[in-house]
C-alpha cells in the first residue's frame, strides 16, 4: 500500500470514510515526513499540537457520520495566511515574533472544513520572488534534481515551500498565493497541479497584502480533482472582503467528467517567445496534440498586448506594495529597530525598514515610491494601468470569439539550481511570470498542470487559461489533459 | 529617464527606508534596469483607454455606519514593540 503521506487528498478522504485509516494515522504520517525533510526547509513553523488535535477531532466527526468535504485531511498553509496564535511572517524579519489573533477567512474555510494544519510553508519575503530566494528562513529546496547530479535547485516561487512540501509528499496538498505566477510556477516546478482562481473567487482577508488588485490564493495539489476539492473549500464570499464576489461556488469536483468534446482551445501566437527552449515548444505542441485527440477544437488566437504584461506588472505591483508595506513601520507589530540617542520618529521607520525588508522587498517599495510620486504618476502608473485595461480586453475579445480555455506553457524553462540567477539583473528573474503575469492582470483563472519531463529529468508544466468564474470548466479541461498526460512521475527521495 | 544618486536618495526618504551613501550608486543603477524594462510602455498606443480600476466589474459594497468591533484593546496592542497604558508607544514626535 502507498505511504499514507503519499495519498492524494480524494483518495485519503474515501479510506477515511470507509474506516481503512484515521486522520491521526494519516496526520503522524505527515508529521514524520516532514520532521525526515528539514533539508528541502519547506516547513517555516511545524504545529504538530495543532495537527494532532484536529486529526482527533476529525476522526470524531468522521465516527459521527458527520464530515465535512476535507475532513480529517492534512495540509500545509502559507506562511503569508495569518493563523491565530501561529507565527505568520510572510517570511519577512519585520514580521519577527509576529502572532496573529485572529485567523484567516481562507484557513478559517479549510478548518471549517475540516482540514488540518500540519504548519506554516516557505515562501518568497511576501511573495516577492520566483525561486523563493529572499526568504527570512533561507532557501526552500526542490526535491527534484537534474539526472544524477546533487545540485540544490529552486522549488520556484513564491509558493516554494508549498510546492516542495506538496511534491514530497510531507503534506497531502497546500495553500498558495498567486500575485503574478506564484502558485503556477512552482507547481510547474515541481511537478504539481495549482490553480489561481479568479480575482475575487477566494476572500483576501487574513492574507498578508503584496499587490491587492492582483492577489488571489489557491491550492496547490497532486491532482486536478485534489485541485477541485481544494478550492471548493477556499472560496465563497467574504464580507470582510469587499472585493470578494456574492456568486455562489459550484461543485467543481462534479464538473470533472474529462469530456471536452467540442470545446474550442485557444493558442495564442505571442506566447512564442524568441529563444524559447526547445523542449518547451515540444510539451506545447504534444499538448495541443493531446487536447485535439480528446476532442477538442483548437484555434490559433492573438493576445497582441502580451509583451507589455510584464512591463505593467513591474509598475502595478511595486505601486500596490509600496502603498501596502506602509504599514510596516515599528509601532504596532513586528520589529522595530534598537534606535540610538536623538533618533526620533522618522529615524524609527527608516532604520526598522532598513532592517527588517530583505533587499527584493526594499527594491520593490521603493520602485512603487517612485512610480507613485508626484510627476511620475501619469507617465507610469496610469499608463500601466491603461495597458492592463488592454490586456483584459485581448483576453474578451478572444472569448468572444468563442474560445473556451487557452494553452500555454506554464514556464519559459524547468527549475533552475538556487543561486544561479544571483548575478544576473532582476529583470531576468521577472521573466519567470511571462506566461502567468498576463492571467492576473486580467483576473482569470489560470491552472498549471504537469504534462511532462525535460531532458534532464525534471518537470514541466503546461497552464490552461480559462473564462471569468468558470473555474469549473477550467478544471475539467485540465482534467482532461492530465488525463491525456498520465504524468505520475515523483522526485526520486534524497533527502 | 534616468535616476542618478540624488534622485534614488530621494525615493529612498519618501519610502522611509534608510540607505547608506555607499549603496546609492548600485541601487540607482538597478532602478535604471528597472526602469528601462518598464519604458516599453511607452510604445504602447494608449489614446482614449480608460486606466482599469478593478478588474472585475463591481460597485463596492457599502454597508451601514455603525460600530461592530471593538473592545479588544488587548489583543490589538498584543503584538506591539513597545505598548504602555493602553497605548502603542513611539519616540517622542513633538517637542
Amino acid at each position: 500500500m502507498t505511504e499514507l503521506n503519499a495519498l492524494t487528498l480524494a483518495e485519503a478522504r474515501d479510506a477515511l470514510r470507509a474506516g481503512d485509516i484515521t486522520s491521526a494515522e494519516l496526520t503522524e504520517a505527515c508529521l514524520a515526513a516532514i520532521d525526515a525533510a528539514d533539508a528541502l526547509n519547506a516547513f517555516a513553523h511545524k504545529t504538530p499540537e495543532i495537527a494532532m488535535a484536529r486529526a482527533a477531532e476529525a476522526d470524531q466527526r468522521i465516527q459521527a457520520g458527520d464530515a465535512p468535504s476535507m475532513c480529517g485531511l492534512p495540509i500545509g498553509i502559507k506562511d503569508l495566511f495569518c493563523t491565530k496564535g501561529v507565527p505568520s511572517q510572510a517570511a519577512s524579519r519585520i514580521l519577527e515574533g509576529f502572532m496573529p489573533e485572529y485567523e484567516s477567512t481562507v484557513s478559517q474555510n479549510l478548518a471549517d472544513a475540516g482540514a488540518v494544519m500540519l504548519g506554516k510553508l516557505n515562501m518568497d519575503e511576501f511573495a516577492m520572488g520566483s525561486s523563493n530566494e529572499t526568504s527570512v528562513y533561507g532557501n526552500a529546496i526542490n526535491p527534484w534534481r537534474r539526472g544524477n547530479e546533487d545540485t540544490a535547485l529552486t522549488p520556484g516561487g513564491s509558493s516554494g515551500g508549498s510546492a516542495s512540501a506538496v511534491a514530497a509528499d510531507l503534506c497531502l496538498a497546500a495553500t498558495g498565493t498567486d500575485t503574478g505566477g506564484s502558485i503556477r510556477q512552482p507547481a510547474a516546478f515541481t511537478g504539481i497541479t495549482g490553480i489561481k482562481p479568479t480575482y475575487g473567487r477566494c476572500s483576501r482577508w487574513g492574507i498578508v497584502a503584496f499587490a491587492s488588485s492582483l492577489d488571489q490564493a489557491g491550492p496547490m495539489t497532486k491532482s486536478v480533482r485534489d485541485a477541485a476539492i481544494m478550492l471548493e473549500a477556499m472560496c465563497g464570499h467574504d464580507p470582510k472582503d469587499s472585493t470578494s464576489t456574492e456568486l455562489p461556488v459550484p461543485n467543481f469536483e462534479a464538473a470533472l467528467t474529462g469530456d471536452i468534446r467540442g470545446k474550442t482551445i485557444g493558442i495564442p501566437r505571442e506566447y512564442r517567445m524568441d529563444g524559447m527552449p526547445d523542449e518547451i515548444e515540444t510539451l506545447w505542441a504534444e499538448g495541443r496534440r493531446m487536447m485535439e485527440e480528446a476532442g477538442a477544437k483548437l484555434v490559433d488566437i492573438s493576445l497582441p498586448h502580451t509583451r507589455y504584461a510584464l512591463p505593467a506588472y513591474y509598475v502595478i505591483a511595486p505601486a500596490e506594495a509600496s502603498s501596502n508595506l506602509a504599514r510596516y513601520d515599528g509601532v504596532r507589530y513586528g520589529h522595530r529597530a534598537t534606535l540610538s540617542q536623538g533618533d526620533g520618529i522618522t529615524e524609527m521607520y527608516e532604520k526598522t525598514r532598513a532592517e527588517g525588508f530583505g533587499p527584493e522587498v526594499q527594491r520593490r517599495v521603493m520602485i512603487g515610491t517612485y512610480v507613485l510620486s508626484a510627476g511620475f504618476y501619469d507617465a507610469y502608473y496610469n499608463r500601466a494601468r491603461k495597458v492592463r485595461a488592454l490586456i483584459k480586453k485581448d483576453f474578451e475579445d478572444v472569448f468572444a470569439q468563442g474560445v473556451d480555455a487557452i494553452l500555454t506553457p506554464a514556464t519559459p524553462s524547468a527549475a533552475f539550481g538556487l543561486g544561479e540567477m544571483t548575478d544576473a539583473d532582476p529583470v531576468q528573474m521577472y521573466l519567470n511570470d511571462v506566461f502567468t503575469v498576463t492571467v492576473n492582470l486580467a483576473g482569470l483563472p489560470g491552472i498549471s498542470v504537469p504534462a511532462g519531463m525535460d531532458n534532464q529529468g525534471l518537470p514541466l508544466g503546461l497552464q490552461l487559461i480559462g473564462r471569468p468564474w468558470e473555474e469549473g470548466d477550467l478544471l475539467n479541461s485540465a482534467y482532461a489533459l492530465e488525463q491525456a498526460t498520465g504524468f505520475v512521475a515523483k522526485p526520486a527521495k534524497w533527502w | 529617464m534616468s535616476i542618478d544618486q540624488n534622485t534614488a536618495a530621494k525615493v529612498a526618504k519618501l519610502a522611509r527606508i534608510k540607505v547608506d551613501d555607499d549603496a546609492l550608486p548600485a541601487l540607482a543603477q538597478e532602478f535604471n534596469t528597472i526602469l528601462g524594462f518598464i519604458e516599453q510602455l511607452g510604445e504602447v498606443d494608449v489614446e482614449g483607454v480608460e486606466p482599469m480600476v478593478s478588474v472585475t466589474p463591481m460597485r463596492l459594497k457599502r454597508r451601514a455606519d455603525v460600530v461592530t468591533d471593538g473592545d479588544q484593546q488587548d489583543k490589538v496592542l498584543s503584538n506591539a514593540p513597545d505598548a504602555r497604558e493602553g497605548f502603542f508607544a513611539v519616540p517622542k514626535v513633538v517637542e
